[in-house]
C-alpha cells in the first residue's frame, strides 16, 4: 500500500525555560507498507525526537502523522517501539515480558493457549525461546535487544519503529542481529523504520535512507533509494559498485555538506 | 588423569590438557582426606564466627551487670534476680492464669495484632498515596507541605485526639500507629515512583496500560525497593509507638505490661519485657527485609 505512513509538515519545538528551541521543522515523508526505511543524522539533529513523534510518545507542535490516512497523535501498540536501551522490565522474566505485551494487546482476541503460542512463536522469531525462564539481568545485551525485538512483533504493529536497536551492542552482535532483523522484515514484511548513526548498518537495511541536516530546525536533507536486491549479505555487498556508492553518497551527505560542528 | 604421581610436588608447568582438573587429582595423595575443611565443617565455623561474638559480649555484660548491682539495696536488679523472681515469664512465654495474668508472649501477640492493623492499613494507603504523590506534580505541591509538618508530631501526641474520635482504646492504639507509620511509606514510595525510568513509562504508554495496569505492572514493582525501605521504617516506628500507646490506653499488651509492672514495683518483670520487645521488634524488622528481598529481587539491576 503506496502513502501508508505520512509525515504532514511536522515541526516540533521545545519551550524550555521561556525560551523556544526548534529541533524539527517541515519534515514531510511518505512510507509505504512494507518499506524499511532508515533515519540517519548526527547525534542531536531530532531523529530521536522525530521517531517519539512518530510513536506518539512526544506531542507535534505543527503538522501531523497520517497512518492508513488517519491521524495518529498518541501512543499505540500499531505503532511499537524497539527501545534503544532494551527497556525490558528487570523484574519479569523474558517470557513475562513479551507476555505483559501479548496479553494487553491481544485480550479478548487470543485465548490464554493462543497467547502462550504467540508468546513463545515470537521468542522463537528471535532465537529466545531457550532463555524464556531468565530474567534480563541474567543475559547479554544482545539478547535483550532480541527480547525488545520480539516483545515489539508480538504486538503486531503496523510500523515497527527501532531506536538506534544496535547502538549499544558490539559489532560481532550487532551484524547478527542485523542480520535477524533483515530476516524478519523479509518473512513477515513489517513497515519498520530505523533510526541509526551508522552508514553500513543504514546502507544494508534499508529500502530507502532518509538523511537529516544538522539541528537546530533539523529537516530531511536527502531520501536516498537503496535498490540493491534482498537477500542482501553483508559480505557480497561489500565490493557492490551501488553499495560502495550508496555508502559513498550517505558519507559524502554527513561529513562533507553537513558536517558535525561540536557544540559551538 | 594418566599424570604419573611423581609430578606431585612441583606444580605442572607442562602443557597440561586440562590444568585445574589434573591439579586436584594430584594433590589428593599428598594430603590426608580430613585436611580438607568439607562443606558442613565450613559452614559450621562460620556459624561460630557470627555466633560467638555477640554470645561473649553478652556475657560479658551480663558479669558487669551482676557485679554493678549485685550488692543488697542496689537501685536495679541484677541479673540473678531477674532469674530468681521472673522465671515463669522468661521460660513460658504462653501461660494463662488468669485474664490479668499471661505470658508475655501472648501479651507480645495483643500488641503484634494492633500492629498488623495499624500499619498494614499504613501500608496501603501510604503506599496508595506515595503513588498519587510522585505521580502527579499537583498532589505534591497540595499535599507535601501538610506531609512535612504532620510526619513530625510525635505518635503519643495523636493520641488524645484519637481517643476522643473512637472513644474506645484498641482503634485509637491502631490508628496511632498507622499515623506513625504511613510517612516514612508514603515518602519513600513518592521518591521510588518519581524514579521510574521514562523507558518504563514509554513501554506502558506503548501498550496503552490504564491506570490500574500501569499501577500493578509498572509502579509498584519499580519501586518497591523504595516501598520496602518505606515500610521497613515504618514497622520500626509502628513497634515504638504502640508499646507507648499501649502504656496510656491500657488493656492487654506488652506496653501496658510494663506499665503495669512499674506501678506494683515489678522491676525483673520490665527487664524480661524489654528483652521482648527488643527482640521482636528485630524479629519485625527483619521479616519486612526479608520479604523486601525476596519481592524485589531482579529490581534493582538495569
Amino acid at each position: 500500500m503506496p502513502g501508508y505512513l505520512k509525515l504532514d509538515h511536522l515541526a516540533k519545538t521545545f519551550a524550555r525555560n521561556g525560551q523556544a528551541s526548534e529541533v524539527l521543522r517541515d519534515i514531510n515523508l511518505v512510507i509505504d507498507q512494507g518499506e524499511f526505511v532508515s533515519i540517519i543524522g548526527h547525534s542531536g539533529c531530532g531523529k530521536s525526537t522525530l521517531l517519539n513523534i512518530i510513536a506518539g510518545l512526544t506531542p507535534v507542535t505543527l503538522g501531523a502523522v497520517l497512518l492508513e490516512n488517519r491521524e495518529v497523535n498518541a501512543p499505540g501498540p500499531d505503532r511499537a517501539v524497539v527501545f534503544q536501551n532494551h527497556s525490558l522490565l528487570p523484574w519479569l522474566t523474558v517470557y513475562e515480558n513479551v507476555k505483559l505485551a501479548v496479553d494487553k494487546v491481544f485480550a479478548g482476541r487470543k485465548s490464554r493457549a493462543e497467547r502462550h503460542d504467540w508468546i513463545m512463536a515470537n521468542l522463537d522469531l528471535v532465537q529466545m525461546g531457550h532463555a524464556r525462564d531468565k530474567r534480563p539481568a541474567e543475559i547479554s545485551g544482545g539478547m535483550k535487544q532480541r527480547v525488545g525485538i520480539a516483545r515489539a512483533l508480538a504486538m503486531e504493529p503496523k510500523i515497527l519503529l527501532l531506536d538506534e536497536p544496535f547502538g549499544a551492542l558490539d559489532a560481532l552482535t550487532r551484524a547478527h542481529l542485523q542480520d535477524s532483523v533483515m530476516d524478519i522484515h523479509a518473512r513477515l514484511g513489517n513497515t519498520m523504520i530505523m533510526i541509526t548513526h551508522d552508514v553500513d548498518e543504514a546502507v544494508l537495511l534499508s529500502d530507502r535512507i532518509v538523511m537529516m541536516t544538522n539541528g537546530p530546525a533539523a529537516t530531511i536533507g536527502e531520501v536516498l533509494p537503496v535498490t540493491l536486491q534482498r537477500p542482501r549479505r553483508r559480505l557480497e555487498l561489500v565490493s557492490d559498485p551501488r553499495y560502495v556508492a550508496a555508502r559513498e553518497t550517505v558519507l559524502r551527505f554527513l561529513y562533507e555538506r553537513h558536517r558535525f560542528v561540536e557544540a559551538a | 588423569m594418566a599424570q604419573p604421581a611423581f609430578k606431585t610436588v612441583p606444580p605442572p608447568a607442562g602443557p597440561a590438557p586440562r590444568p585445574s582438573g589434573s591439579a586436584r587429582i594430584l594433590r589428593l595423595p599428598g594430603r590426608a582426606p580430613g585436611a580438607r575443611p568439607t562443606g558442613w565443617r565450613a559452614r559450621a565455623g562460620a556459624l561460630a564466627a557470627t555466633i560467638l561474638p555477640p554470645l561473649v559480649v553478652i556475657a560479658a555484660l551480663l558479669v558487669l551487670w551482676q557485679i554493678a548491682f549485685g550488692k543488697p539495696g542496689a537501685a536495679l536488679p541484677p541479673p540473678s534476680v531477674i532469674w530468681s523472681e521472673a522465671k515463669d515469664l522468661i521460660l513460658d512465654p504462653f501461660f494463662v492464669n488468669g485474664s490479668q495474668d499471661i505470658g508475655l508472649g501472648l501479651r507480645v501477640l495483643t500488641s503484634l495484632e494492633r500492629v498488623i492493623y495499624g500499619f498494614g492499613l499504613a501500608a496501603i494507603v501510604g503506599v496508595l498515596l506515595g503513588a498519587l504523590v510522585g505521580q502527579s506534580v499537583w498532589a505534591t505541591r497540595g499535599l507535601d507541605p501538610l506531609f512535612q509538618v504532620l510526619r513530625t508530631v510525635p505518635p503519643l501526641a495523636w493520641l488524645p485526639i484519637s481517643l476522643a474520635a473512637f472513644r474506645d482504646a484498641n482503634p485509637s492504639a491502631i490508628f496511632v500507629i498507622f499515623i506513625t507509620a504511613i510517612w516514612p511509606v508514603i515518602i519513600n514510595t513518592a521518591v521510588g515512583i518519581r524514579q521510574i525510568p521514562q523507558d518504563y513509562r514509554n513501554v506502558a504508554e506503548v501498550l496503552r496500560l490504564n491506570t490500574v495496569e500501569f499501577f500493578f505492572k509498572i509502579m509498584v514493582p519499580s519501586a518497591a525497593p523504595y516501598i520496602f525501605t518505606g515500610l521497613r521504617i515504618g514497622i520500626g516506628l509502628s513497634w515504638l509507638a504502640i508499646v507507648a500507646a499501649e502504656m496510656l490506653t491500657g488493656g492487654v499488651g506488652i506496653g501496658f505490661f510494663i506499665w503495669d509492672a512499674w506501678n506494683s514495683s515489678r522491676l525483673p518483670d520490665i527487664i524480661v519485657a524489654l528483652v521482648y520487645i527488643g527482640l521482636v521488634g528485630f524479629a519485625l524488622d527483619r521479616l519486612v527485609a526479608l520479604v523486601g528481598r525476596v519481592v524485589t529481587r531482579g529490581v534493582s539491576v538495569t
